[in-house]
């Protein structure tokens, strides 16, 4: 009998427990998170570990991180589970896909949650340059995650083999042309063997274009979104010099050029000197069996590179508890020492100024200074093209890149065929 | 009574796939007929009525007619050469020689290889400079050409590795089918005298003829479906010369989130496969000896 009592008593015992247990689970909020994987490395692994830190760390929430493959392939599935009404409570999509989502009715504003001052202040913390995207109408839709800018590659010894101070990378465009044609190495029987420069322009040209195009002092795009200026002389002037490179100079390779084998071409010594993504960086040097350095893009009338990259957004049709927790997600994410571990880790800039003042990154940037260049170019780095139809848009600028760059058309022909195809486009969102 | 009775079951039995097909067949068909004639909902607007608009605006859209010439060729050239290719090969292979099991791998493992794959191998092979095909060219005295960032040669080089994938799966077809054929054939044609293009000509050929229908039209929905490479390697690039119509569609539906448009499109493209296979079909049905 007593035996009995005491087994009963254990039985009791652990059914409260366990369904303390299961109240307790209840009353977590379920926080579902899309993300895209862009560059190299374990980024599953660091993301899935970001989520059961902050899940420790908040047991009220518990936040579901979902690899949903490449950011076109995330955004198809955020918004067809959001015509469907139930999309994710957050996600990692383009900044450039602002726009569209907005004009679908998909996410809700940052603002929204911004209620004390430390919240405030938070959203001050990020470099204003990749704060610009996110920002439509006086709202911020988005804050910065993994972002990236363009920077130019070169290869030293490549330099030095032919008489170059391997540690002066070209500063403006004529010594782009002047070093691009020492570099490039000619064969006897015509063939090239090592290009000068090459500035990739498959998929999405318009992102290096708009390299050229700010250094040329042009903006491609108002801050509406609904107005571009593709026809305007000095975009027009940028796109020659970048066909020029190829066909007056001959110091990059002719018609496009690849953007996935371009690391590749350049770690090859195919190439003395690229532009990619900063999120390149930790591939080319972990593989790259040369000195190399990075640099700011060369200087045209000024110097410019585009932003690039993910945004952190919040869904509408989620529960308030839901986007509560997505938006303490968002603060936590982007805490300068995880911010700044996340660069160490991919490549990407990190996203606020303090971040860099971090120990972690300091020590990193020390051993490695080319991690710093990508942020000292912030200064003069802008909003990456985007528009409402973004994508739709954003096409007609790629096919003109591509019809001058192989010969199809003039550079001018081309400028003003993407521009009466853009207008027509954004005409109804005038 | 039992002859009802019997009707009601087979019916039954026939139920699950009938509710399949009628679920992820029909149902999508007619609806995508519907939203072909109805505008695109965005935010707030729900899709209202637009009469044959999204049609008008393809018969004017430039892209539109780009890809479909781009398909003709990418058909034009892909269906012959594969299954003349597939056939050539499994005549090889039918052959007892040493080595044969070799062969006939190497001929099928193209299938088996997940296209995404391939075609991230191909862009390697197509780099221009060090890529496998312009070393190639250059070892031979030719200059290093830009296969896939040429608007003269993007399109070739697709359709290069569409061939390349799907001949070795025609190949299973027209091998299993020759072995199926009965030896004696062979026999008397030998007795006969018969050259081996004779009896190719006048015994195998006639014989393979139901295979040959079938990968014709395995071979003509390919041709319009087989998309996934061009992700990869030209995104329909440069200025869509290797652009396709699923390809546009797809960009059409889920980059451009433009569902009146793109159901038009899926309409045209529908309408068009489904015309062509029932010509084949009825076409060729009359030349087959089953």
């Amino acid at each position: 009998m007593k035996r009995l009592i005491k087994s009963l008593t254990a039985l009791s015992a652990s059914l409260v427990l366990s369904a303390g247990l299961s109240v307790n689970a209840f009353a977590k909020t379920e926080v579902s998170f899309y993300f895209p994987i862009a560059v190299g490395g374990p980024i599953t692994k660091i993301i899935d570990q970001y989520a059961a830190d902050f899940n420790k760390e908040n047991p009220d929430f518990n936040v579901t991180p979902v690899y949903a493959g490449t950011y076109q392939e995330t955004i198809v599935k955020v918004l067809t589970a959001h015509k469907a009404g139930k999309p994710p409570a957050a996600g990692i999509l383009l900044s450039t896909d602002t726009f569209t989502l907005v004009d679908e009715d998909a996410i809700v504003p940052v603002d929204n949650f911004v209620k004390t001052d430390a919240d405030r202040a938070w959203l001050k913390s990020f470099f204003p340059a990749f704060m610009l995207n996110g920002q439509i109408s006086d709202k911020t839709w988005g804050v910065p995650f993994q972002r990236s800018t363009v920077v130019l590659f070169w290869n030293k010894e490549a330099f030095k083999s032919v008489g170059l101070d391997p540690d002066k990378p070209p500063q403006n465009w004529q010594e782009t042309v002047d070093m691009g044609r020492r570099l490039t190495k000619v064969d006897g029987n015509g063939n090239v063997s090592r290009w000068g420069i090459q500035v990739p322009s498959s998929g999405f040209p318009y992102w290096l274009f708009q390299g050229f195009s700010t250094q040329n002092d042009a903006i491609l795009a108002n801050q509406q979104g609904n107005q571009v200026k593709f026809d305007d002389p000095n975009v027009i002037g940028a796109l020659q010099y970048w066909v020029d490179l190829s066909r007056a100079y001959n110091i990059q390779p002719p018609g496009v050029v690849e953007w996935g084998t371009t690391p590749r071409d350049f770690m090859e010594g195919k190439v003395a000197m690229i532009w990619t993504t900063t999120g390149n960086l930790t591939n080319i040097r972990s593989n790259a069996k040369f000195d190399f350095g990075v640099a700011m893009l060369p200087e045209g009338k000024r110097r410019g590179s585009p932003t690039g990259g993910g945004n952190f957004f919040i869904f509408k049709k989620t529960s308030a508890a839901e986007q509560e927790g997505a938006f303490k997600f968002a603060k936590w994410l982007t805490q300068p020492e995880r911010a700044a571990q996340w660069s160490i880790d991919t490549g990407y800039v990190a996203v606020s100024p303090a971040a860099y003042d971090t120990p972690a990154l300091k020590k990193y940037a020390a051993d490695f200074p080319a991690a710093i260049v990508a942020r000292d170019q912030l200064l003069f780095a802008v909003a990456e093209f985007s528009t409402h139809d973004n994508q739709r848009v954003t096409k007609a600028l790629n096919d003109a890149l591509q019809a001058a760059l192989t010969g199809a058309k003039s550079p001018e022909t081309a400028m003003k065929d993407a521009q009466a195809e853009a207008t027509r486009l954004l005409r109804s969102y005038r | 009574m039992v002859k009802s009775l019997k009707q009601v079951n087979v019916y039954l039995l026939l139920l699950p796939a009938l509710v399949l097909l009628l679920v992820f067949t029909h149902y999508p068909a007619v609806a995508t007929l519907i939203d072909s004639f109805m505008s695109t909902p965005k935010g707030g607007r729900s899709a209202v009525f637009i009469g044959a608009e999204n049609y008008l605006v393809m018969i004017d859209d430039p892209v539109f007619w780009r890809s479909l010439i781009n398909n003709l060729w990418f058909a034009a050239v892909t269906i012959p050469i594969s299954v003349a290719l597939s056939l050539v090969m499994a005549l090889w292979v039918n052959n007892k020689l040493a080595g044969t099991w070799f062969l006939r791998t190497s001929f099928f493992l193209p299938t088996i290889l997940p296209m995404i794959a391939v075609a991230n191998i191909w862009i390697f092979f197509y780099t221009p400079g060090y890529g496998l095909i312009n070393q190639l060219l250059q070892t031979f005295g030719f200059s290093s050409r830009n296969w896939l960032g040429d608007p003269s040669l993007a399109l070739g080089a697709v359709i290069v590795v569409a061939i390349w994938k799907q001949s070795g799966f025609f190949m299973i077809f027209y091998l299993a089918a020759l072995q199926s054929l009965s030896p004696s054939y062979r026999e008397a044609a030998d007795i006969e005298g018969a050259s081996s293009w004779y009896f190719f000509r006048r015994i195998q050929w006639p014989l393979l003829m139901p295979t040959t229908i079938f990968v014709l039209i395995n071979a003509v929905i390919d041709a319009f479906r087989m998309v996934d490479h061009i992700f990869v390697m030209t995104h329909g690039g440069p200025d869509n010369a290797s652009s396709v119509l699923l390809y546009y569609l797809y960009e059409i539906g889920f980059k451009f989130w433009d569902q009146g448009y793109a159901s038009a499109l899926t309409v045209v493209l529908m309408g068009a496969l489904a015309v062509i296979g029932l010509v084949q079909f009825f076409a060729l049905d009359r030349k087959a000896h089953y």
